[in-house]
Parts: structure tokens; sequence; C-alpha cells
């Protein structure tokens, strides 16, 4: 019996979750057991496909062959460096949303947890299934039953119309992301018939079609990644969703477009044109852009963090455009430089926004409000919920020395490597970039200090949160299990870059040496007279700073304390409707960008009986895109439809007219 | 790492720390001057300082741990960014640990902490405060970065260090980009520090505050810690704009000798931007706070055309 390879144990790993998946439908009338057994047993299964894919990184790669799927046409499945990295993001990030579930959803009747689990686990192995696939046929399977299943899981709480709407956007664009995707393949394979990749890496396309398949590309995988303007579905989705399965959606699936985006560009054809980076590097500045300013002024936490999402996505993408051009300039260190940020910022938004989406789960749970004008004041209620979170905040605001900081970091000193770029055009170009993305940067903080503030701060806006409780045990290992993934990965980015060298070394081929000369504590991505970073020491200053000071200042005078009421200005009726509330924190954020919002705005008269105040922001894109897209669909729809008349000798023309023209075009 | 070099990290830690509110005293005492008043002196601020260590602290009934830790963390950051920056020599142990991207964080993660914290009370002026201090941010923090970037672009590195060795030590040339560059700056100094005429440091009237906002419900040591973070943070402003735009003068790296002429040049250089500080604060007028982001939008556009030039011009 030959050797089990890596490939074997992921596979096993799948059937592990398939087994679960059954066992989940057949338990329906234990939900305890549902909740409390198999969760932890799925994220066990998670854990050992992290471990197994790091192992993979940077070993041979795999491939099998299964007996699947068609007569003729088998699965072909391939473990290599980037398929190795998506898994291990995947069963890290999903070990700690498993976790998290077991708590979660210990209280769900029993025919809901079963389905629930179901398709929760067809949709982790579906997701596994898309890293592995080296043939467009598995490829595109899996990439569907991921649709799926993750539309079953969306529309979850579907005896809501909002919900069954927000699921049906979803698969649509989901959809139409797919036909692309397919299309794509079909250029690829440049007329051999054969669908495997390995295929399409010897087909070295011309560069008019090298280029539509790129497009093709961006815009299927740019609609499953939320990329502008196929956003739509995130901000309806995300809320609808129960907390973790946004978790999931928005931490691990928005990957695998990316995947599918690196995949194709890098490895399938071969080496990409320049101008491509400039079309992904702006779509990714405008999506980071749009996606940062529309969060800052939701008022639903859950929409808030989707369009956080949309921001992300759009700096990963900005990081895929400069690799891209840095790759077709020959630049093959540059280009390692900036796809090893991209790979590191992707890693880290999944651990980020997976942890921040369960700490507003916990949120939901505990207060039933999703709307954070209700909410406020919950750091007493919920203090360990609020630590976690907190950290999940401050690194998605990009602080050091958390881990959004060192792939922003990153990012920032491939930009500053550009002035060696050999088109002048570029050059110009690139330092706009760099000051969009600071701007995105800086706005990030701003939102997530109105996230956290309006949240967790404050006093309680409503008088029922004063009840709120704790998250459970599950939830807080969860959410644990995923701040300190942020901070380890933060801390340590030696390790990180050291894991993402046979990455970029099959893409780019090229790895950055990691300077093991500067140790494992320098953070030096080129020379260390270049650029340096350490966020251990950071911390460790910041660390020693605040107990020394704390130290100091108790021994050298007191810690005499007392407590007394807020100080009121001199007006003693303050409430805590007085603060500031989501609408009110990003009122300067609403001025500022006026022109990008459609604001719907109805102020009271002061003579209403009831005075009433209403305010919405609107997304400007939906009636310039898709308003016409919608209506142009509803107009050929009618014209087709003028063709049905429902009476059987009237088809029967049809046919006839059919034949007589098929006959016709073969005389 | 050498002995020599751990001294004088040491002795600029401390140099920092003790010296700060000597030049926010110096400020106000040219203020003072420059309005026809006497002033109190340059070392009022210290006797501020200890006078706030003496009190008894009263909290909020409702404040969290993060409220009573913020002042130390704020403190701890401050600090460290002032400690960081090469001001005496270029000889700094712990300087690589952050580079200029760092240094815009660890100021980012000061303010966010300080926001936070203004929230946690729920009183209507903290939350107005937090709000303002982030309007103010998002838009000064992209041109601070932008301004370093034009400086690490001329000198191909983002460490402090390695900026300053090549601006102070090469020949002199006119730059430019750094005079786009050195403007931005001071407006975000302006901002950065609630300085007239985006803030007023020593305002009482709580609807134009910004950053007194925030702090309404510090007393005592917290206030202490606060007030002196500020000190420490304007303090490390003015040493980073001596280190970009004025950075001649400064001893190399295991030059002992050289190093009281560099503390002489520092004192020189520090008293002539107080001074210049407190002439552009008594000059202009504080504006609305809706003209603020117009104000900060020209910094910021003034840095990417700093940037910009130095690629047109190539120098």
């Amino acid at each position: 019996m030959p050797a089990l390879l890596p490939i074997d144990f992921v596979a096993g790993v799948i059937l592990f979750w398939l087994a679960l998946a059954l066992l989940g439908l057949a338990l329906q009338n234990a939900p305890r057991v549902i909740a409390q057994l198999l969760f932890p047993l799925s994220a066990a299964g998670s854990l050992a496909l992290a471990a197994i894919a790091l192992s993979a990184l940077s070993g041979p790669t795999n491939v099998a062959v299964l007996p699947l799927g068609l007569p003729d046409l088998p699965f072909h499945l391939r473990l290599d460096a980037l398929s190795a990295f998506f898994l291990f993001l995947l069963g890290a990030a999903a070990t700690g949303i498993s976790l998290f579930s077991a708590g979660y959803f210990r209280t769900m009747p029993g025919r809901t947890l079963g389905l629930l689990s179901f398709q929760y686990h067809l949709f982790l192995s579906s997701m596994v299934l898309v890293f592995l696939a080296d043939d467009a046929y598995l490829f595109m399977v899996a990439w569907e039953s991921m649709a799926l299943s993750s539309y079953f899981l969306v529309t979850t709480d579907h005896k809501s119309p909002e919900n069954r709407r927000a699921g049906f956007l979803y698969l649509l664009i989901a959809h139409i992301g797919a036909i692309a995707v397919l299309m794509c393949f079909g250029m690829m394979q440049g007329g051999h018939g054969d669908y495997t990749f390995s295929t399409m890496r010897g087909s070295h396309l011309s560069g008019l079609w090298a280029s539509a398949a790129f497009l093709l590309a961006l815009f299927g995988f740019g609609a499953k990644a939320g990329i502008l303007p196929l956003h739509a579905w995130l901000p309806e989705a995300h809320p609808a969703a129960p907390s973790p399965i946004s978790a999931m959606m928005s931490g691990i699936m928005l990957k695998t477009a990316i995947y599918g985006i690196l995949r194709v560009t890098f490895d399938l054809l071969g080496t990409p044109l320049w101008w491509w980076g400039t079309v992904a590097l702006t779509l990714g500045l405008l999506t980071a852009l749009f996606g940062v300013i529309f969060a800052a002024v939701q008022t639903d936490m859950k929409r808030l963090l989707a369009y956080s999402s949309i921001e992300n996505i759009g700096i990963i993408l900005v990081g895929i455009g400069l690799t891209i051009i840095f790759h077709a300039s020959n630049m093959q260190s540059l280009a390692a430089l900036a796809l090893t940020a991209t790979l590191y910022h992707a890693l880290n938004h999944a651990f980020m926004k997976g942890l921040l989406f369960l700490g507003a789960g916990s949120v939901l749970h505990a207060t039933g409000e999703r709307n954070m004008g209700k909410l406020g004041g919950l750091i007493h209620q919920m203090p360990k919920t609020a630590l976690l979170v907190l950290v999940g905040s401050l690194a998605i605001a990009g602080l050091p020395p958390l881990n959004g900081f060192a792939s922003e970091w990153l990012l920032l000193q491939a930009f500053l490597l550009s002035p060696a770029l050999p088109q002048p055009y570029l050059n110009m170009l690139v330092p706009v970039a760099a000051a969009a993305l600071a701007l995105a940067a800086a706005l990030a903080a701003y939102v997530m200090v109105k996230f956290f503030g309006v949240i967790f701060l404050g006093q309680p806006r409503n008088e029922k949160l004063r009840s709120a409780h704790d998250a459970s045990g599950w939830e807080q290992i969860g959410l644990a299990w995923l701040a300190l993934g942020c901070i380890a990965l933060g801390m340590f980015p030696m390790f990180v870059i050291h894991h993402i060298g046979p990455v970029t070394q099959f893409l780019v081929r090229h790895q950055l040496n990691g300077n093991t000369t500067q140790g494992w504590l320098w953070l030096t991505p080129v020379q260390p007279e270049r650029a340096s970073y350490s966020p251990l020491i950071l911390f460790s200053i910041i660390v020693t700073g605040v107990l020394f000071t704390l130290l100091l200042v108790k021994k050298l005078y007191h810690g005499r304390l007392q407590r007394g009421p807020a100080w009121d200005c001199g007006f003693p009726e303050q409430t805590a409707r007085m603060q500031d509330t989501a609408e009110g924190f990003s009122q300067p954020i609403r001025q500022i960008f006026e022109m990008f919002f459609g604001v719907i705005r109805e102020v009271p008269s002061p003579f209403d009986k009831h005075p009433h105040y209403r305010g919405e922001t609107i997304d400007r894109l939906w009636n310039l895109f898709y308003s016409p897209i919608i209506k142009l669909t509803t107009a050929v729809s009618a014209l087709i439809g003028k063709l049905q008349h429902g009476r059987i000798h009237i088809y029967l023309m049809y046919s006839f007219l059919t034949l007589l023209a098929l006959l016709a075009f073969i005389r | 790492m050498n002995l020599s070099a751990l001294t004088l990290q040491l002795l600029q830690d401390t140099l920092v720390v003790l010296a700060a509110p000597l030049l926010l005293g110096w400020v106000n005492q040219c203020r003072a001057w420059l309005q026809n008043r006497s002033g109190a002196g340059v070392l009022q601020p210290y006797r501020k300082l200890i006078k706030l260590f003496h009190k008894d602290a009263v909290l909020a009934h409702n404040a969290s741990p993060l409220f009573r830790f913020m002042p130390y963390i704020l403190f701890a950051c401050m600090w460290l960014a002032a400690a960081l920056v090469p001001v005496l020599a270029t000889d700094l142990p712990l300087s690589p640990a952050v580079d200029v991207i760092a240094l815009v964080g660890i100021f980012a993660l000061a303010r966010v902490f300080i926001s936070l914290a203004a929230m946690d009370i729920g009183t209507s002026f903290g939350t107005l405060g937090a709000r303002r201090e982030m309007l103010v941010g998002f838009l000064a923090e992209p041109a601070l970065l932008m301004v370093f970037f034009t400086a690490s672009i001329i000198s191909h590195s983002t460490s402090l260090i390695t900026i300053v060795e090549t601006l102070a030590h090469t020949q002199f040339v006119l730059y430019p980009s750094l005079a786009f560059a050195a403007v931005a700056f001071v407006m975000v100094l302006l901002a950065e520090n609630a300085r007239i005429p985006v803030d007023n440091p020593s305002t009482h009237l709580e609807l134009t505050m910004i950053h007194e906002a925030m702090i309404l419900e510090y007393s005592a040591r917290h206030l202490a810690l606060i007030e002196w973070a500020s000190a420490l943070k304007l303090f490390a402003y003015m040493t980073i704009g001596i280190a970009l735009f004025v950075p001649w003068g400064i001893a190399s790296a295991n030059d002992w000798v050289s190093l009281p002429l560099a503390l002489t040049a520092l004192f020189v250089k520090l008293a002539a931007a107080g001074a210049g500080l407190a002439l552009l604060e008594t000059l202009s007028a504080k504006m609305r706070i809706f003209r603020v982001p117009e104000f900060m939008g020209t910094a910021f556009l003034l840095a990417v055309l700093g940037m910009l030039t130095h690629f047109l011009l190539g120098s």
C-alpha cells in the first residue's frame, strides 16, 4: 500500500464532514447533540485540515484522480502551494467559527438545526473541493454546490420576506458570476476540448484571448467577492444569514473568489499583461473607498461589517493589481512582495472579519437587536465579548501591533518600491493609488470606532439591554480562537511570510527570503536599511511603558479613587438618548461624501404631535447599474412573452417554421 | 546593539519625557508675549502636572476599565513615538522597530483609544468630541502618511534614521516636493495637536471643543497623564518636522563629541519652532468645525501634490 499523501488526508476531512452532514440530518430530534457534539467535532476536522495544509505548503505538489463524475470525465484533484495556503485559511478560520456555532445554535429548533448542519458541512466540503479542483468540471460542480448550500444557509430564517429576497439576490449574482467563470474556462482550454487545468496551462493564448479570459475571470469571481459594481448582494445577504454563516461567507467564501482570480491570472494564463494590473488596481481602489465610506454610514451592525468586507476585498484586489503590474514588468522580487501582502491580508481578513461577525452574533443573541441605534453600554454586561471584539476592531482598523497593520504595512512598502517601474504613466498612478489606500485605511479606523463605541460603550440606549448576558462558553472559545489568531498573525509576521514563500515561488517564481540574518523578530521585506518593523518590540515597549507609568504614578503619588456622577455641563437632565447615535456619529462622513450617497431625509416640523425623524442613505449604483439591467430584462421578457399564446396550433406552427428554416439553411 | 547606543536611547527617552512640558510652556509663554500678556512662565505645565497628580481621581459611576486604562496607553504610545524620532543622533537601537508607517500607526492607535474612552461614559460632549477627533484624524492620517512617503521616496527608505541620514548628510539640495510636504506637515501638526485654527487648546466653550471635549470626564492623575501625553505628542511632531525638513546638526552614529552641539542645535530649533507655532496661532482665528474638512483636504492634496512633483521633476 503506498504511503498516504496530504491530499488523501484532505479527502479524509471531506468525508468526515460529509458524514457529519448526514448525521445532522439523522439527529433532527436531538438538537443539543447536533450543537454540542457535531459542531465541536467539525471544528476538530477544521483544525486537522489546517495542520495538513500547513505541512503541505512547503511539500511537493500532490495530484489525484477520483473515479467520480461522468464516465470518461473523472474528477482531477491537485494540492499545490496555492491550494494549501487557502486550505489553511479555511481550516484555521472554520475552527473558530464551528466552535462558536456549538454555542450559538444551541437554542435552535431541531428540524432547522439538522438541515442547517447538513448545509453547513456541505458548504465547507465544497469550498475545500473548489481549492482542490484541477479541472474546470469539478471546479464548476464544487463552485455551484458552494453557492447553493450557502444560499440555503442565508435563507435559514426563510419566513421573513426580506431574507428570501436577500437570498434570491445572492443566488442571482452568484449565477451570473458562474456563467462568466464558465466562459472564462471555455476560452482558456483553447480549442483542445479538454477541460483539465494542465491543458489550460499548456495552451498559450494570444494576448486578445488571454485578456478576454482575464476580464471574464475578474467579472465572474468579482461577483462572488463583491467587487464594484457586483457588490449589491453582500449588504443584503450578510444581515439575513445567521452570524456564524455570515462569518463563514465573509471570512472564507469571499476568499474562494480571490483564489480563483489568482489561479487563473498567474497559474493558468501564465504571464499576465501589465494593463490587467491597472484595471485590477483601479477597481480595487474604487471598491475599497466605496466599501469604507458606505460602512461608515450604516446603522445595522451586520450591514456595516458587510460593507467593511467590500473594503477589504478592494484592498486585496489592489494587491493583486500591483502584483500583476510588477510581474508583467519582470520585477519578480517586488511581485513577490505585493503578492505576500495580498495573501497575508486575505488570511488576516478571514480572522478579523470572522471574529467581528461572530461578536455581532453574540450581541444579537444577547439583545435580539441588530440596530446599533438601540444598543450601547454592553461592555458592562458582556465584558469578555467586548474585549475580544475590541481586538478584532483594532485589528481591522489597521492598528499596530495587530495583524491588519502588518499586511497593510507590506502593501504600502510595495507601493513605495514602485518608482522603479518602467512605464512613466504608471509611476504617476501609483502615488495617487497609495494616497487613496491610505485614506481607506484611515476611514476604516473611523468605522471601527463607531462600531465598537456605539455598541459596547456609553449608556444603554434601551432598558432591556441591562439584562443582557455575556456569550456562552463555546461562543467565547470560538471568539478567543480567532482573537488569538489576530494577535499571533500580527506579532509574528516573519513566520507568516516564511510560510507564504512557497506560494509566491509557485505563482511569481520568487519568494521573499525573509532575511533570516535579521532574525525572526524583525520584519524586513527588502533590506534592513530600507524598511523594518517589529511588532513584538513595539508591543513590549508599549506594555512596559504602561506598567512603568502605572507603577510610578501609584508609588510616587497615590491610587485614590472616588466614584461620582458624570459631569453634566450644568444641564442635569442628561439621558442616554443624548449620546451620539450611529447616524449621528456618521454625520460628518455623510456631509463630506454627500455626492456619493442618495440621502432620503424626513425631518419633523416643530408642530408634529409625534415627531419622527428618518434618514436613509441609498446606494446610487443600484439606480445607475442594476435598475437599467432589470428594466431591460423585463422588457426583453415581455417581448418574448408575445410569442406565447397558450394555443397548441400556434406552437405547432412555430415548429413547422423552424423546420422550414432549418431545411433552407441546410440546402 | 552596543552599549553606547543603548545609553543614547535611554538618554533620549528621559530627555523627551522631561522636556516635553517645557516645550508646551515655551509655546504658551510666546503666545502670552505676542498677546501682550506677561504669561505664567515656561514652567507652568510642570506645576499643573504636579497639582493634578496630587488630587484624588473622580470617575463616573459607569466608567469601564477601558476608560481607566486609556491614559496609560495614550501616554505610553506618545512616549514611544517621541522616543523613537532621531533628535540627537541617528544611532537609536529601538528605532528600527518602528518605521514612519508604524509611527503613523501608533498615532492612530492613540487616537482610537482616546476616542473610545470619550464614548465610554456616554455624555453628549464626549461622543461629540470623539466624532470630531476621528473626523480630523481620518483626514490628517493619510496626509501625514503622504508627507512621509515623499521623504521616503527621496531617501529610498521608510526608516526614519535612514531618511534623516540621507537628508542631513548629503549635499544641500532644495527639493520642491519637500516644500509641498512641509506646508502639508505644518497643517497636519496644527490639526493633530489641537491647535488654532482647528481647535483651541485653552478653550472653555464646550460647543467648539474637539480634544478638550473628549477629556471632560477625566481628572487628577488620569488628566495629568493625558496632558503630559499631549505635550509629548507636540514634542514628537516638532521633532519629526525638524528631522524631515531641517535635520542639519544631528550627530552621526558613535560620535559623542558632537552630541553637545546636536543638543544645542535641537534646543535652538525647537525654540524657533515653538515661537513660530505661537505666532501662527496668534495670527489666525479658529475656524468653524465645518471648515475643518476643507482645511485637512487641502493638506492632503498638498501632500499628494508633493509626491507627484517628485515624480514629475525626478528629484
